[in-house]
């Protein structure tokens, strides 16, 4: 099942779902990636507009311009984890509802956003023509000279499939799926020389 | 200078270089939209195979994005660090400066003419061109064929969502391949889903340290399923793709049964004190393509691996 949400989203929301869920997008979502959140940072924390409780999505957009306005080449999701360390502050200066992005978030991440009411949704990364389509506009882009990681002002339709990877409660989907990763390897490099190498296939040499 | 020690072989015509200017553009544009048959088979494969649903449903989104991108769309929105790798047959004499000019314009042009964007940036002043060039940039790497009438390149353009996870190690030889292949699995482990699984893992072994990596780069854009023709080494790589996908780490790190499609290993002699190692990872789209260019009628021929 697919659970629809439309901006804005409340707190109220946000706390009803659960890690694993699946959900789709539509209303507004803010772009901002790297230079931008750096950006933001010297500028003492303050962005251009008001972005209370707003969803944010961690990408560098490929655009082209036709006379004043950005039209949407090709819009993917990045690699949160470059961002993570800018997750508590945002929460606690916007209290930002959603964050979508893609490879998960640190503990302290979600922490925060159990602190503070907020989801962090993961993307299905490199498949941006499929997210690209999902855009049916660009509205506003402010901090131009940051090109192209400016902070984007997207209307989107029906943005997924997106699945719930922090919940409010602070429940970590990454995290646990990497934990019990780093469980298996332990097994597999502790046999071997055992079980493993024998059930490997016989003469395997690199 | 072509002596007479060295046999005389004619000259490439100047239309040469258009051709590979034109070619080298096409191939990196091509690369960004048309994904290799072997990744689409391998995906399609994973997703019959796969036992959970989340990671179905994130495949078939993939498989989805790969389908638009036949439809003339970028797959990814970075369209990353662009790479050439080239072959230069030597049955005629080609300049090889002209052919780094040839391709940096095939590359500029691709970017600008398509547009999609740059992503190349000063390592410390992080300034853009907006061309996707720079110093060192495009990547090149050149290799010869002896007697051959043609000129091949391999194209890929490397995002750097799966290029940020890339390790080197320098082993001991006391340490064995043991340590080769706990080193891979540690590797795959802490890039998680952060690397944009189910990867191509490739695996450099030997060789110098630059070296050893080089042969891990270029390990990820073997054909997913085509094995090491030494049958060691093909076991090797079976065996080892067999325990990655026991980790569970899955599409996108969100957990399944397909964490890799498949892992290449490619290697060097190496000195007798050293046993270096090193991993690199392609992202789930393997993003290639191959172009070969006649010296005789400069016709191309495309493709997706030599």
């Amino acid at each position: 099942m697919v659970i629809e949400l439309t901006t804005p989203l409340t707190e109220e929301v946000v706390r009803e779902l659960r890690v694993g869920d699946q959900v789709a997008i539509s209303g507004t979502v803010w772009g901002l990636r790297d230079a931008t959140l750096i950006h933001w940072q010297r500028q003492g924390f303050e962005f251009p507009v008001d972005m209370r409780e707003a969803v944010v999505l961690h990408t560098q957009p490929n655009v082209r311009r036709e006379g004043n306005r950005w039209l949407p080449v090709c819009v993917g999701t990045t690699t949160s984890q470059r961002m993570d360390r800018f997750t508590r502050p945002l929460l606690e200066r916007y209290r930002i509802r959603a964050i979508l992005g893609k490879g998960g978030l640190s503990p302290d991440s979600a922490r925060a956003m159990a602190e503070h009411g907020s989801v962090y949704l993961a993307v299905i990364g490199g498949a941006a023509s499929v997210e690209t389509l999902q855009i049916e506009e660009i509205e506003a882009v402010y901090w131009e000279h940051l090109m192209p990681e400016c902070l984007w002002c997207f209307r989107v339709r029906h943005l997924g499939p997106l699945f719930v990877a922090i919940d409010a409660r602070g429940a970590n989907l990454h995290q646990e799926v990497a934990a019990e990763a780093q469980r298996r390897l332990e097994g597999l490099t502790a046999s071997a020389g055992g079980d493993r190498q024998t059930a490997a296939k016989a003469g395997a040499r690199p | 200078m072509t002596t007479a020690t060295h046999g005389r072989v004619p000259a490439v015509s100047d239309a040469f270089y258009e051709v590979l200017e034109e070619t080298a553009c096409q191939a990196y544009v091509m690369a960004l939209k048309d994904i290799p048959p072997d990744v689409r088979r391998g995906l399609a494969h994973a997703v019959e195979r796969e036992s959970s649903e989340r990671a179905v449903a994130v495949m078939r989104t993939m498989l989805e994005a790969i389908e638009l991108g036949d439809r003339d769309m970028l797959v990814c929105q970075d369209t990353g660090i662009p790479i050439y790798w080239v072959r230069i047959g030597t049955a005629a004499f080609v300049d090889g400066d002209r052919i780094r000019q040839a391709i940096e314009t095939g590359v500029r042009r691709a970017t600008l003419e398509t547009p999609f964007r740059s992503s190349i940036v000063h390592p410390v002043e992080r300034v853009n061109r907006q061309d996707s060039t720079g110093e060192g940039i495009p990547v090149l790497h050149f290799d010869f064929e002896p007697g051959i009438g043609h000129l091949s390149l391999l194209m890929m353009p490397k995002g750097s969502g799966s290029e940020n996870w890339s390790f080197l190690r320098m082993l001991v030889p006391a340490d064995g391949d043991e340590a080769i292949r706990s080193f891979a699995l540690q590797a795959v482990v802490e890039a998680g889903g952060r690397a944009c699984p189910p990867l191509v893992v490739g695996i450099g072994l030997g060789g110098s340290s630059d070296q050893c990596v080089s042969l891990a780069k270029i390990a990820t854009a073997r054909p997913v399923g085509q094995r090491h023709p030494d049958p060691k080494v093909a076991a090797f790589e079976e065996a080892l793709l067999e325990d990655i996908n026991t980790l569970g780490i899955g599409p996108q790190g969100l957990g399944g049964d397909t964490t890799a499609l498949d892992v290449h290993v490619e290697r060097a002699w190496t000195h007798n004190s050293m046993n270096p190692v090193a991993v690199n990872m392609q992202c789930w789209r393997g993003e290639r393509r191959r172009a070969r260019i006649a010296y005789d009628d400069l016709s191309v021929d495309w493709g997706y691996w030599w």
